[in-house]
């Protein structure tokens, strides 16, 4: 297999974009990523989409040659991935296997999501087909809930506090606020957070991703290529991809995301590092206990630490494993089919060093990770600035 | 008029179910501006309120489901019918004895349907499981008794309609008996005291009517041509359960019917939990099993507006002991209470329009 | 558009008596019908009646409604563990917020899920709540 690079990305602003539509929002990133790989658009030869529920949000399925068409990709081969949460993280996937096995040279991958066209209690519902719609949602489980049967849990096992949450979502408007494509660019404090509406409690509004019109796209292409478009080419050094099962009473403990486990040592031993060795990562907050549960289950600390990591500040920037500089998916926003994509571009640039007031000082190698439900599917991918 | 000498057709099992909500009548009167006075001679205290989540077919179900429990020695798949009476179906079409066969795991060899005949319903359902079990059509036969009385707002029937109900398994000689029936009566007129139109959401109904030409002359005449016709009096029951449509009306039949106000308050239940419409006599029955001792003998009277009327003479049997306790009692479901105030019993009945 | 019969009906009797899923190579059993052994991978999987009481596993009091439950209020969420080692997503009814607590014993009940809309089908289905009478036997 080939080493692959990503050397264009883009991104649109995320937030509430009433005035664009999911084409418009597509298109917007995939001109940019183009554009920062100085390349026209007659070169790519693939598209990869990560979309999770055009459908749902707003009436439109095969979305892949509908973006292929309004990007002027001509006959190009589109592809749509979906794995709700994780769709673009998975389509990203793909897309490495892809150029890696040399079936293209050189391709777009990207996600996008136009959710405001639906009222709250819609989205949720949409969101909720993320999990077993027979055996969970039908009984009234919605994602925010889930994720709230998970706190309660890790609260009662390993101490966990309501506080520490929040300070996940402190930290992540910090960086948020930071970041001038963020949905949120203000800081909020713990005490805020803790008087926020609950959603479903232990978690509050301040405590969950929103919901947000976005969408982002990179370019990949084989490694051999990239220094021809750029000097600053950001390298694939491994990857992992895992599922668990759909339904979140089906796994012995509920505080252990084992798809996460599983992605995570793929990637490790295969771009042969260990969770140390991770300069920045950008992780899936879509809720501030995922966040918590995540550096335990990456292994950027003990099983039940996770409290204690945020507490400390080991995930700020400027401590030992910078988590979301971007503002994650509480901040920067969760336009669900594209966050994965969204990841990539803030991990491409703060190996590059473009992360301007937010940057990770001297980051060499950055991870993502992405997943879809309950973690039902995870994915993660590490890059560096050198091969492997 | 049936006797049944032979003692085999039998209650093998009963069961009840009362929705944990409450709601004073002092609250719905406070809602309407309603004089507290005005209300005192429906001697009617509080009254069960449905859950959110909850109608005829959900009440059906747990009832049906605490028959099962005292009838250990019937298994769902020897039900050869179920009937289900009430006036609060949630489907006008589609019987809720559909739904309790399949919540039961009846055999797909079972006869299915539903009964209206305003409160009296349910005992039209306990004498097709009779009749049947008798005449050797069905093994055991599932009669159900169960309504989420409905009730216009701001109508007088608000402060007693409510949700509850029983069920029974009836058989002919099989199973351990609780209690057998020894004969039936009926009586039906053409009498409009209360009513529902189709597509009509709440019934509607005749003021004072409703009383005399209605529930006591029906009442008086099935109860009485059952003694007649069993000759006896009502010093040979021990108790007597009439329809319940508020807590007056059950005292006042049964002083006319020449019984003590202690024969008939063991299974008077509208004053703590209202009227159940189709449920009401046959829940007043249980209230009854639950309490009483082999070899005594019951009057069950129901009252169906329309009208007509169903009286059973029922006598307790040994199965009794033995069973009683296998499912929660009536008693357990009418301490197990949450009160609530008007807004919320409207919000919980969907009286709140969209 | 087409009523969901088809898609309530497959699942009807299943919620209706919380049938569950029980693998006969190495017991594992689960709510949901599956042919195949999300354990062993073996494909004998026998349809078992599952345990009626429980206790909670975990819980939230779900107060972001979504659409289907647009006009219900909050309601308890929870993964009940049965008696049998099983865990179920359920609602939990006929509980205040404040009194539930993990470990709490409950036990199954009948309840309107959902209905399609207000000519529509109504979705019966399994519900847990405190148990109503403590058994003395």
């Amino acid at each position: 297999m080939r080493d692959v690079a990503v050397i264009g990305v883009g991104m649109t602003k995320f937030g509430e974009r009433w005035d664009k539509q999911l084409r418009d929002l597509f298109v917007e990133a995939g001109n940019e990523a183009l554009k920062d790989a100085n390349m026209g658009r007659d070169e790519v030869q693939a598209l990869f989409v990560g979309n999770f529920s055009a459908g749902s949000f707003v009436g439109q399925e095969h979305v892949a040659p509908l973006l292929s068409d309004y990007l002027s990709l001509k006959s190009k081969p589109a592809f749509r991935v979906e794995s709700a949460c994780a769709s673009s993280a998975m389509a990203f996937n793909l897309a490495c296997m892809a150029v890696a096995s040399g079936t293209y040279d050189i391709v777009m991958v990207g996600g996008v999501e136009k959710m405001t066209d639906v009222s709250a209690p819609e989205a949720t519902s949409v969101y909720a087909k993320a999990m077993d719609a027979e055996w969970e949602s039908f009984f009234g489980l919605t994602l925010p809930a889930a994720f709230a049967l998970i706190a309660r849990r890790h609260f009662v096992q390993y101490g966990t506090k309501p506080e520490q949450l929040a300070m996940v979502s402190v930290k992540n408007h910090r960086n948020g606020s930071k970041n001038p494509l963020a949905q949120f660019q203000f800081e909020v404090t713990v005490e805020r957070v803790l008087s926020s509406p609950i959603v479903s409690d232990p978690l509050h509004v301040l405590d969950c991703s929103p919901v947000t019109d976005g969408a982002a796209a990179v370019i990949l292409c084989s490694a051999e290529l990239a220094r021809k478009y750029t000097d600053t080419p950001v390298y694939v050094l491994g990857f992992g991809v895992a599922s668990d099962s759909m339904a979140l009473h089906d796994r012995p403990d509920i505080t252990t995301l084992g798809a996460v486990v599983k992605a995570s040592r793929q990637a490790y031993r295969m771009a042969g590092i260990e969770p140390k060795d991770v300069d920045v990562a950008e992780l899936h907050d879509s809720f501030t206990i995922a966040e918590i549960i995540l550096y335990e289950d990456l292994g950027f600390c003990e099983k039940g630490k996770g409290g204690m990591m945020i507490q400390e500040g080991e995930t700020e920037i400027g401590g030992r494993i910078p988590v979301n500089p971007s503002g994650g998916l509480k901040a920067r926003g969760h336009p669900v089919g594209a966050s994965g994509a969204a990841q990539i571009v803030e991990i491409v640039k703060q190996l590059r060093g473009e992360a301007g007031r937010r940057q990770v000082p001297g980051a060499e190698i950055g991870m993502t990770q992405s997943m879809g439900g309950t973690a039902s599917t995870c994915a993660v991918h590490i890059f560096g600035r050198r091969k492997r | 008029m049936s006797v049944f000498n032979d003692k085999k057709t039998a209650i093998v099992g009963y069961g009840s179910y009362i929705p944990r909500y409450r709601i004073k009548i002092e609250s719905i009167a406070h809602a309407w501006g309603e004089p507290l006075e005005m209300l005192r001679g429906l001697r009617v205290q509080e009254i069960s309120v449905k859950g959110r989540d909850e109608d005829q077919v959900t009440i059906a179900v747990e009832a049906a489901r605490n028959a099962l429990r005292r009838a250990p020695e019937v298994s769902a798949k020897e039900i050869g019918a179920i009937y289900s009476g009430s006036e609060s179906k949630p489907y006008a079409v589609k019987p809720t004895s559909t739904i309790v066969a399949a919540a039961i795991g009846a055999p797909l060899s079972v006869r299915l349907a539903d009964y209206e005949f305003a409160c009296k319903g349910g005992t039209e359902a306990i004498i097709s499981c009779i009749s049947q079990a008798r005449s050797g059509m069905i093994k055991y036969g599932l009669a159900i008794a169960a309504d989420c009385s409905q009730s216009l707002p701001g109508d007088v029937l608000e402060y007693t309609a409510s949700a509850g109900g029983s069920a029974f398994i009836i058989g002919h000689g099989s199973g351990d008996p609780i209690a057998y029936f020894e004969g039936q009566y009926s009586v039906g007129t053409d009498t409009p005291d209360f009513w529902r139109r189709d597509l009509i959401k709440y019934p509607r109904h005749g003021g004072r009517f409703t009383g005399e030409p209605a529930y006591f002359r029906h009442v008086m005449a099935a109860a009485s041509g059952l003694m007649r016709e069993l000759n006896m009096k009502p010093e040979d029951f021990d108790y007597i359960v009439p329809h319940q449509p508020n807590g007056s009306f059950p005292v006042e039949v049964a002083k006319r019917l020449g019984f003590s106000e202690s024969k008939v308050l063991p299974g008077l239940l509208s004053p703590i939990v209202g009227n159940f419409y189709s449920g009401s006599s046959p829940t007043g029955l249980c209230r009854v099993l639950d309490q009483a001792k082999p070899g005594q003998r019951i009057l069950l009277v129901s009252f169906g507006s329309g009208a007509g009327s169903d009286a059973f003479s029922i006598v307790v049997a040994d199965g009794i002991e033995r069973k009683r306790d296998l499912a929660p009692k009536v008693e357990d479901y009418v301490e197990r209470k949450k009160y609530v105030d008007y807004s919320v019993y409207a919000r919980f009945w969907g009286k709140i329009a969209f | 558009m087409m009523p969901k019969s088809p898609r309530i009906w497959q699942l009807a009797e299943r919620r209706y008596r919380l049938l569950g899923s029980r693998c006969t190579a190495c017991g594992k059993t689960s709510v949901g019908p599956r042919n195949v052994c999300p354990a062993c991978g073996s494909e004998d999987v026998e349809t078992v009646q599952l345990p009626s009481t429980g206790t909670v596993y975990s819980y939230t009091v779900v107060h972001a409604l979504p659409a289907e439950r647009e006009r219900y209020g909050p309601y308890i969420m929870a993964i009940v563990e049965l008696e049998d080692g099983t865990r179920v997503t359920s609602e939990i009814v006929d509980c205040e917020p404040e009194d539930v607590k993990i470990g709490m014993p409950v036990e199954l009940a009948f309840r309107v899920i959902g209905q399609e809309s207000e000519e529509g089908i109504i979705y019966y289905g399994y519900k847990f709540r405190p148990l109503v009478f403590r058994k003395t036997n």
